[in-house]
């Protein structure tokens, strides 16, 4: 039996299942587990030699085959009883499979179709791909970080022991940002913090702006590796800023 | 109104249009005729432009009437456009096909067909319009229910969702390329 293994990129282990099934001309329905078994860990195996992050749900679908297969080597159970003509053990992976295999073939159907800006064209509709300028480079959670490091580092040094009550509230802050945006659709990151005084401050501006980035009213980008950060206006950010106004006569404390 | 001025201002209109034109606009605009002379009106432009291979067609898309370059001309039109193709990974498109057939459903019940985590790729699908969060599931933790949207009509160039190639039976899938090798389920077998 050869284990050579041809490495496409899987979409997963269901993927990566019904390309070994394929590549053995066997039926789905009636996988001989221990050969596609093999090969399956045997990729696996040459995936973690390429460094290829082997996702968890593959080690998950392993674990199924080899359980599968032991289950298969017992001898066809004795309480006959509740085994009417022996379940398959194999029954479940096999549904999901063709139900993978299903859609599959749906995705596969849809891509065949006149397809606006691939086949035709529509005069407004023009490039939507195209229209967003260049290509963005998405900003790592470590370089927002690193920013926000350099906001901290920028407030003043000398620590004044003031007690102020803190009146700043993340939703106040989501509030103000969202109106920054409003007015010219983008803004940069640093100027964000330029009116905070106090790291408390720039700590609220910072979850404000993440979670409108949760709720999808912006997006964080640079234009080039390293840039200034830029943060723009998302589709989301009307209803983020009606829920805002909604929560807001509600007049629930929040923390800061 | 003469039916050959009903489709001179058709045609105008689809010219003008920014997206797909429905009967009711249409009716809305030409007072005093009909949802059906201006379908049939339609239809004729429709049946025209493809007998006189013309460069534009009309299509029936998400609910309404488009103007749109025939496929023939594509490689002309993205020459002059410029920029590259937009390109759709299978994972995309993969997510996409489940939604599209199993709407209104949630990230889990994706990821249970795919058996992978879709949380990208489900992001850049409400990025690219092509789905959007249409409530909740009343199940424990309330998760997102998601559906397609008209702009995903609009790029599989569908007129509806009842237009959707028809998913294929399980049956159908399950039989072997070569039938005639399909042999029964018996565990004991492929094992020796």
């Amino acid at each position: 039996m050869s284990t050579r293994v041809q490495l496409d990129i899987f979409e997963g282990p269901l993927d990566l299942l019904l390309h070994l099934i394929k590549k053995n001309e066997v039926s789905i329905t009636d996988i001989p587990i221990a050969t596609i078994t093999e090969q399956y860990l045997a990729t696996l195996d040459l995936m973690q030699t390429l460094n290829l992050d082997v996702a968890g749900e593959f080690l998950v679908m392993a674990a199924t085959l080899v359980h599968i297969k032991s289950r298969m080597l017992l001898p066809a159970a004795e309480d006959e009883d509740d085994e009417e003509e022996g379940v398959d053990p194999r029954e479940e992976l096999i549904r999901r499979l063709l139900e993978y295999q299903r859609f599959k073939d749906a995705a596969h159907q849809l891509e065949q179709r006149e397809l606006l800006t691939r086949d035709v064209f529509a005069r407004c509709a023009a490039r939507p791909e195209e229209v967003c300028p260049s290509v963005f480079h998405e900003v790592s959670v470590f370089e927002l970080v690193g920013a926000l490091q350099r906001v901290l580092e920028r407030l003043p040094k000398e620590s004044v022991h003031e007690i102020t009550l803190d009146k700043i509230t993340v939703r106040e802050k989501m509030t103000l940002l969202l109106d920054a945006l409003r007015g010219s659709g983008k803004v940069l990151f640093d100027s964000l913090f330029g009116e905070a005084k106090t790291r408390m401050e720039v700590v609220v501006t910072f979850l404000a702006m993440l979670e409108l980035v949760k709720v999808r009213a912006l997006r964080i980008f640079q234009d080039e590796p390293s840039g200034p950060i830029v943060i723009e206006a998302l589709a989301g950010m009307d209803q983020a800023s009606e829920g805002l106004a909604a929560e807001e006569t509600k007049e629930e404390p929040h923390g800061t | 109104m003469e039916r050959e001025d009903v489709k001179s201002v058709l045609e105008s209109l689809l010219f003008v249009a920014d997206g797909p034109l429905t009967l009711q606009r249409c009716a809305e605009v030409l007072e005093g005729v009909s949802k059906d002379e201006i379908r049939s009106v339609l239809d004729q432009m429709q049946g025209e432009l493809e007998s006189q291979r013309r460069g534009v067609r009309l299509v029936e898309v998400a609910g309404g009437y488009q103007l749109r370059t025939a496929k023939l001309n594509a490689d002309w039109v993205k020459k002059f456009l410029g920029g590259r193709p937009a390109r759709m990974s299978r994972a995309t498109l993969e997510t996409l096909a489940i939604i599209a057939y199993r709407q209104p459903i949630t990230r889990a019940e994706i990821e249970a067909i795919r058996g992978v985590d879709v949380d990208g790729v489900i992001n850049t699908l409400i990025e690219r319009r092509l789905i959007r969060p249409v409530g909740r599931k009343d199940v424990p933790g309330r998760p997102f229910l998601y559906a397609t949207t008209p702009e995903f009509l609009q790029l599989f160039n569908l007129k509806d969702l009842t237009h959707l190639p028809t998913l294929k039976e399980m049956e159908e899938i399950a039989l072997p390329e070569d039938a005639g090798e399909a042999v029964p389920l018996d565990p004991t077998e492929t094992e020796r």
